[in-house]
């Protein structure tokens, strides 16, 4: 066991810094240029091929991977991601390995990783963020680290160049949206409904709610995820949003054996259809 | 800060507990926060209670001299008889708290985790009296060595839902409830059942529980002319039983211990971790991936443990010991046998722990908590000892 005697104490969360970070930056571009974004979600370790998958997504149109750090306790995640997470660390996925893989996989596309904030706890605020960062990952998603308890995190993250990105619910009252706005590195990522991840049948209506919320207080980027089911629901929430993330959608094709070419197809479905919609 | 008052702003007991929620409960816990800040500085809310506390729940609950467990042991054992209470535990202080705070902050739902069920069974308990809609989340393997209470919640008119991951049993269904809360936070509570989770929970569930610290002192100094009992022993699965009558003695010379299983020992065996809404001392391996916890008994297989008890351990106000399943089940006989009272398996913990210790114990006044009855447990150990137990072990 490695020897963490780490305390957490309730940090102040620092401001952002001033200067906009280069995974922002890439985000603002493409969005600068009429794209809208999309971020598939992968979850690392799974599979012996998760890596091919991470590199055929990003060819086939993603404009950033987000790739999940299995936790064992993942309590923002539904059945599919939990039953992905569950097989990675069965086959014997760390932190370490899914880092490791990172550092080499040159993807063409900027990385960030989702785990869950003990994962970062246990090794240590500062040591994981540099961790991240000597894995060329731009940007971290800490479902379980709201704005409030984010002070400890955000510094090491910040000194480390990891750009954090911080979630809007349906639930937060107005004042709280530009606080977690003003916070947020990266993009500004808005729970598209009340509920834990999973393709859902239809759009859930607190999606297009919370994104028209998050554009009166913010011009940061602005994904949907939590929730995306098909291509149909992206194109629908992103006449309000800068982009989606999908995630459950991504992982069933890989739970199902679909390998690079059935997720780099289902990518390209949802290429297309932001593409082919007049914005 | 004097021990055991008030967490800090931002829930913190020391290093230990906060609020490590998704963004999507922060708001609920915080009205849950300022609800229950205002109801409990409020007498006719601390009315209602105790009043539901006296004639529904049957408090207060005695204390009971066990005398031939004494003479057995060589110390003098005071119980302090939470098996008692309608329901047959001590989860009924809080849940009936809490089921006043969720109706207060006009929630129609209770939402539950239980491991031994006997939180289950309280909330199912409160959801009738108050006429709400009830969903428990049990684990799978507790859902089948505890079927007894699985049966009573549903007559309660609950609806028990399986935790199918991980270990199947008191962590998974903890998730799989606060999984089901994000999703329905707008009409449910989700009523937490041990002294654990985010601020406010660890504090309030204390503040509920504090009455049976409170009766024990008063009930102690009557029987021991003004005095205190010299330790105070309670078994720790989250920790709300033993942290409740802790409270009571904190300002006091008595020793606190808490008993724990040997195969949830989170205090001794984990390092700090956040779980569940909360950092405290956690069993995980090397990354920080949470481990399994393995006990006789469903309410204490946890890998986690409430804030203010690794803070307590911290600064040295109590001491947490740990105890076998095989000494689990000689107190269980030996608590039986030599008083008339069937214990659950959780407080044979704090039995298991006192025998094994009666050499350090002798001459002195141990308060032991009895958190529940062991009715829940009887087929359970049926397997365990066989049918015919009225020969071999025990007395
Ligand atoms: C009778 C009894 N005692 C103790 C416990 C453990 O909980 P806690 O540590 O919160 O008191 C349980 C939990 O199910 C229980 O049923």
């Amino acid at each position: 066991m490695s020897a963490t005697t780490v305390t957490a104490t309730a940090t102040p969360v620092p401001p952002a810094p001033l200067a906009i970070g280069p995974f922002e930056a890439r985000l603002r571009a493409a969005r600068a240029e009429g794209r809208k974004l999309l971020v598939p979600y992968v979850t690392g370790g799974l599979g012996a091929d998760w890596c091919e998958i991470v590199r055929a997504a990003a060819a086939a149109g993603a404009d950033a991977i987000e790739i999940g750090i299995p936790f064992s306790d993942p309590v923002m995640d539904g059945p599919t991601i939990q039953q992905a997470s569950d097989r990675a660390l069965r086959s014997g996925a760390t932190p370490q390995s899914v880092l490791d893989s990172l550092r080499t996989i040159d993807a063409g596309v900027p990385l960030a990783v989702m785990t869950y904030a003990n994962i970062a706890f246990h090794a240590g605020w500062e040591r994981f963020a540099s961790q991240l960062h000597d894995a060329n990952v731009a940007a971290a998603i800490l479902p379980d680290l709201p704005l409030d308890e984010a002070g400890d995190w955000c510094v090491a993250a910040d000194e480390h160049s990891v750009e954090t990105v911080l979630l809007a619910a349906p639930t937060a009252p107005d004042e709280r949206l530009p606080r977690i706005c003003e916070r947020s590195r990266g993009f500004v990522y808005a729970v598209g409904l009340l509920g834990v991840t999973g393709a859902r049948e239809s759009l859930a209506a607190s999606a297009l709610v919370i994104a028209r919320r998050l554009k009166l207080v913010t011009d940061k980027p602005l994904l949907v995820g939590v929730g995306i089911g098909s291509p149909a629901q992206a194109v629908e929430v992103c006449a309000s949003a800068d982009g989606v993330v999908i995630g459950s959608v991504v992982v069933q094709r890989m739970l199902e054996g679909g390998g690079p070419e059935g997720v780099a197809a289902l990518v390209r479905e949802y290429r297309t259809a932001l593409d082919s919609h007049e914005w | 800060m004097s021990i055991m008052s008030e967490p800090s702003a931002s829930g913190r007991f020391g290093s230990f507990g906060g609020r490590y929620v998704p963004e999507t409960l922060v708001p609920a816990c915080e009205e849950l926060e300022a609800a229950f800040r205002e109801a409990w500085a409020e007498p006719a809310f601390r009315a209602e209670l105790d009043g539901l506390l006296r004639d529904y729940a049957g408090r207060p609950s005695p204390v009971t001299e066990a005398k031939r467990l004494s003479e057995q042991l060589g110390c003098r054992v005071l119980l302090k008889r939470e098996d008692l209470n309608h329901t047959g535990s001590h989860k009924i202080n809080n849940v009936l708290g809490q089921a006043l705070l969720a109706r207060r902050m006009g929630k129609t739902r209770l939402l539950a985790e239980t491991g031994a069920g006997q939180h289950g069974v309280a909330t199912a308990t409160a959801a009738a009296l108050f006429g709400m809609e009830c969903v428990v989340y049990m684990g799978e393997v507790d859902m089948d060595r505890q079927s007894l209470n699985v049966f009573r919640m549903r007559l309660l008119g609950a609806e028990v839902r399986p935790a199918l991951s991980g270990s199947r049993t008191l962590k998974d269904a903890v998730n799989e409830a606060m999984r089901d809360w994000v999703g329905t936070v707008e009409n449910s509570h989700y009523c937490l059942g041990s002294a654990l989770g985010p601020h406010p929970y660890p504090w309030m569930v204390r503040e509920f529980h504090r009455v049976i610290g409170e009766e024990s002192r008063a009930q102690c100094a009557l029987l021991l002319d003004g005095g205190t009992p010299d330790v105070i022993a309670a078994c720790v699965g989250g920790g709300s039983n033993a942290i409740g009558i802790f409270s009571g003695f904190a300002d006091t010379d008595a020793e606190l211990v808490g008993v724990q299983p040997a195969g949830g020992a989170s205090i001794g065996h984990g390092s700090p971790g956040i779980v569940h809404g909360m950092v405290s001392y956690l069993l995980q391996d090397e990354w920080g991936q949470v481990e399994e916890a393995l006990s006789i008994s469903a309410g204490l297989d946890y890998p986690g443990v409430g804030p203010e008890h690794s803070h307590l351990e911290e600064i040295g106000r109590a001491r947490y010991e740990t105890v076998t399943d095989a000494e689990v089940v000689d107190a269980f006989l030996l608590l039986s046998r030599t008083e008339g009272i069937i214990p659950a398996l959780e407080p044979a913990h704090a039995i298991a722990w006192m025998s094994r210790e009666r050499a350090s114990l002798e001459g002195q006044t141990v308060l032991v908590c009895l958190s529940g009855r062991g009715d829940k447990d009887v087929a359970q150990m049926m397997d365990v000892l066989g049918a015919d137990v009225s020969t071999g072990r025990g007395r």
